[in-house]
């Protein structure tokens, strides 16, 4: 008898005739669903997301990719890394930034490992949506858009559209249907990369990205 | 280092290997050490404010443990079928599963794996699971370099100590303690004791080893059966390295960590971090449901998960001692433990320390070696009462000493039952009771007792270690009562 068998063999004798009833969950996320318009969300997801360090940038649908430009030249951003074959990828046009070298993906990490980790200073990643409640991010990184982009470069811009933002990770999870077909790898991203692990003294940049930032699309009324 | 008390400053014994006098020992050791008592007061005091200060709403707080222990005993109560249910969707998946009954089992299958990929070097994101199996000295005795990456269990490795608590692996050291520590370990680097330089440091060093590893390891908070999907939480970064960059990807996990429902984690998760680290969230929540598909640039090829057994299956026999099996391991109960901030995390000689610890291990260890555990607490019940998904940790302290302390059986709920069991102990108590229950033998006994107390004892065994001996009245109660009639 495998450790498997045995495993299972002796937690069914010793399970519960009938299962507990299955927890109500919605009885407790109704009420934080909130009625809110999107400025009302986008403010929210931002006074959560600014709480840990994160940048919120508000833009147009179709000037976006100039505050990139001009938040990459402001940062010293000399090489910027990105998915080419996305809807905002797309977009990005190399003679729009100036001091800025954009660098679409190309083959698999194995092949550009070294350049991903020591030669490029920033990632620009789309995002599947956002969570009001905490000031989270929600990424679904893809084939066109890889899970190092927003973990390896020390700069990490997201774009994210206001209208994606839900009340509660709760509420994304049942609004989008997640649990019918999840990607290989989904992520919940709050801010810089941090850690308090010497004497409780927070300190950001730890393993990955030092700086967030976030250009939030579509969030027409909200404050500048 | 080595001008520091032991407990401190180099604390290599063993764990999972410690006998009640040296247990004795080592609390008394750190209780007369105001260093270590300084740092722990301090940073449970921090703990327990951050922590307050997430859930202000009374009401909130309230429903969300409801929830909580309502997700968590209903997965236990499905176990079976949700382990079966997680395995044939990690499979559908591409994730190799694979099941251990004890810390050899898991440390074989990983060195096997090891092995097969001829892998010289595993980098390893938090887990504590992989702390219970001392993962680290399986691999070290095969040749294996296994290097810990998140900051505290990073430090805590380089020093050649182990963790003092479950979510600051060093909390007992000072950034003065790490500084020297980096400047004595870590080529090149110069004393600071600035902590963001101090984490540049930890940052540069293993940056390189997470671009070159064979094979990531990590834990995980919670593993969803109906998606077969594997859930991490984390501030750093260090574990979406180790679950990402390398080829292989190992994660470990005890085999109650499963709930049925993708939505079910959205509560856990929250309860979590607030519990823990006193966050409204983490920096990342990492769902991992396979490995990289023919089309996907990064991302581990091959995924194994390994589900280990290791006693729980023994706790989960026993309806009361099952509720142990609820625990999502965000340190609250020792934050808010009296015990544990007098004695920090090193004393207990275990791998999980403080009221979790004391419950969870005799099912890992047998109660042969921990039965002195459940006594070290004064059942003050604040664990019980911040305990995120209600674990009524005092009631089963108070079961545990019973379980050691009774005398031997057939068939008992544990192993190693009765490991505390004093024959004279025992019979004392059985003759306290039998006077105290009948009015007759207490009125003869409290009678004998007044008219002999010249005879009482000068040494009552733990009473007068500490203070002046019990001694009886000269006249009882009950005769200075009918005195004032």
């Amino acid at each position: 008898m495998s450790s498997r068998d045995r495993i299972l063999a002796r937690l069914r004798t010793s399970r519960p005739a009938q299962p507990l009833p299955l927890p109500e969950l919605d009885a407790h996320y109704a009420p934080r669903a909130r009625n809110e318009s999107t400025p009302e969300r986008v403010a929210r997801f931002r006074t959560g997301i600014e709480n840990f360090h994160a940048e919120v940038h508000l833009a147009g649908e179709g000037d976006w990719p100039a505050v990139l430009a001009r938040l990459c030249a402001e940062k010293g951003v000399g090489s910027l890394m990105y998915g080419a074959d996305t809807v905002a990828g797309r977009k990005l046009d190399p003679a729009a930034f100036a001091g800025t070298v954009l660098r679409p993906w190309a083959g698999s990490i194995e092949d550009i490992k070294a350049d991903l980790f020591h030669r490029t200073d920033a990632g620009f990643t789309q995002t599947l949506g956002a969570i009001a409640e905490t000031g989270t991010l929600i990424l679904w990184p893809s084939e066109a858009e890889p899970r190092t982009l927003s973990l390896v470069p020390p700069i990490h811009f997201a774009l994210l559209d206001a209208r994606n933002i839900h009340a509660t990770f709760y509420d994304a999870i049942r609004a989008g249907h997640w649990a019918d077909g999840l990607p290989t790898n989904a992520l919940l991203i709050t801010g810089p990369s941090k850690t308090a692990d010497i004497q409780q003294t927070l300190a950001y940049g730890a393993h990955g990205p030092k700086e967030l930032i976030v250009i939030v699309i579509n969030a027409e009324g909200a404050v500048q | 280092m080595s001008a520091q008390p032991n407990i401190r400053g180099g604390d290599t014994r063993p764990i999972a290997f410690v006998s009640a006098q040296a247990l004795r020992e080592r609390m008394h050791e750190a209780v007369n050490d105001p260093h270590l008592r300084t740092s722990f007061r301090g940073a449970m005091d921090f703990l327990m404010a951050k922590r307050a200060a997430q859930f202000p709403d009374e009401s909130e707080l309230a429903s969300l443990r409801t929830q909580s222990e309502g997700i968590r005993q209903y997965s236990l109560s499905k176990l079976p079928e949700l382990l079966e249910q997680l395995e044939a969707n990690l499979t559908r998946n591409g994730v190799q599963v694979h099941w251990a009954a004890d810390p050899d089992e898991a440390n074989a299958i990983m060195l096997g794996i090891a092995r097969r990929h001829s892998a010289k070097t595993i980098v390893k994101g938090k887990s504590m699971v992989s702390e219970e199996i001392e993962f680290n000295h399986a691999m070290e005795a095969a040749g294996v370099e296994a290097l810990e990456s998140d900051m505290g269990e990073y430090i805590v490795q380089l020093a050649g100590e182990k963790p003092s608590h479950i979510i600051m692996p060093a909390i007992h050291k000072t950034k003065e303690q790490i500084a020297r520590l980096f400047a004595d370990k870590v080529p090149g680097v110069d004393y600071t004791d600035n902590v963001d330089a101090l984490i540049q440091i930890g940052r540069q060093v293993l940056r390189e080893k997470f671009e070159h590893a064979d094979i990531g390891l990590s834990g995980v908070n919670f593993a969803v059966a109906e998606t077969g999907t594997l859930c991490l939480v984390e501030n750093e970064g260090n574990g979406r390295m180790c679950t990402t960059v390398p080829r292989v990807h190992m994660a470990i996990t005890g085999i109650e960590k499963v709930v049925e429902k993708l939505e079910h984690v959205a509560p856990l998760f929250s309860i979590l971090t607030r519990s823990a680290t006193g966050q409204a969230v983490t920096t990342y929540f990492n769902m991992i449901s396979g490995p990289r598909k023919p089309d996907e640039k990064d991302g581990p090829e091959e995924v194994h998960l390994i589900l280990l057994d290791n006693g729980r299956s023994q706790a989960y026999a026993d309806e009361q001692l099952r509720k142990t099996l609820q625990c999502i391991r965000c340190g609250a109960c020792m934050n808010h433990c009296p015990v544990y901030t007098r004695i920090g995390g090193h004393a207990y000689g275990t791998t999980y320390p403080g009221p979790i610890g004391k419950i969870v291990s005799p099912h890992m260890m047998g109660l042969a070696q921990t039965h002195l555990l459940p006594t070290v607490s004064t059942l003050c019940g604040a664990c019980g009462e911040v305990c995120p998904v209600k674990i009524p940790i005092p009631e089963l302290l108070v079961r545990l000493r019973g379980e050691a302390q009774s005398a031997p059986h057939a068939n008992p709920a544990m192993v190693g039952q009765g490991a505390g069991y004093s024959a004279l102990a025992s019979f004392v108590w059985r003759t306290w009771a039998r006077i105290y229950a009948r009015p007759a033998n207490y009125r003869l006994f409290s009678w004998l007792a007044s008219r002999f107390r010249m005879f009482a004892p000068s040494r009552q065994s733990g009473w007068t270690a500490a203070r002046t001996p019990l001694k009886p009245a000269p006249r009882r109660l009950r005769d200075r009562v009918r005195d004032r009639r």
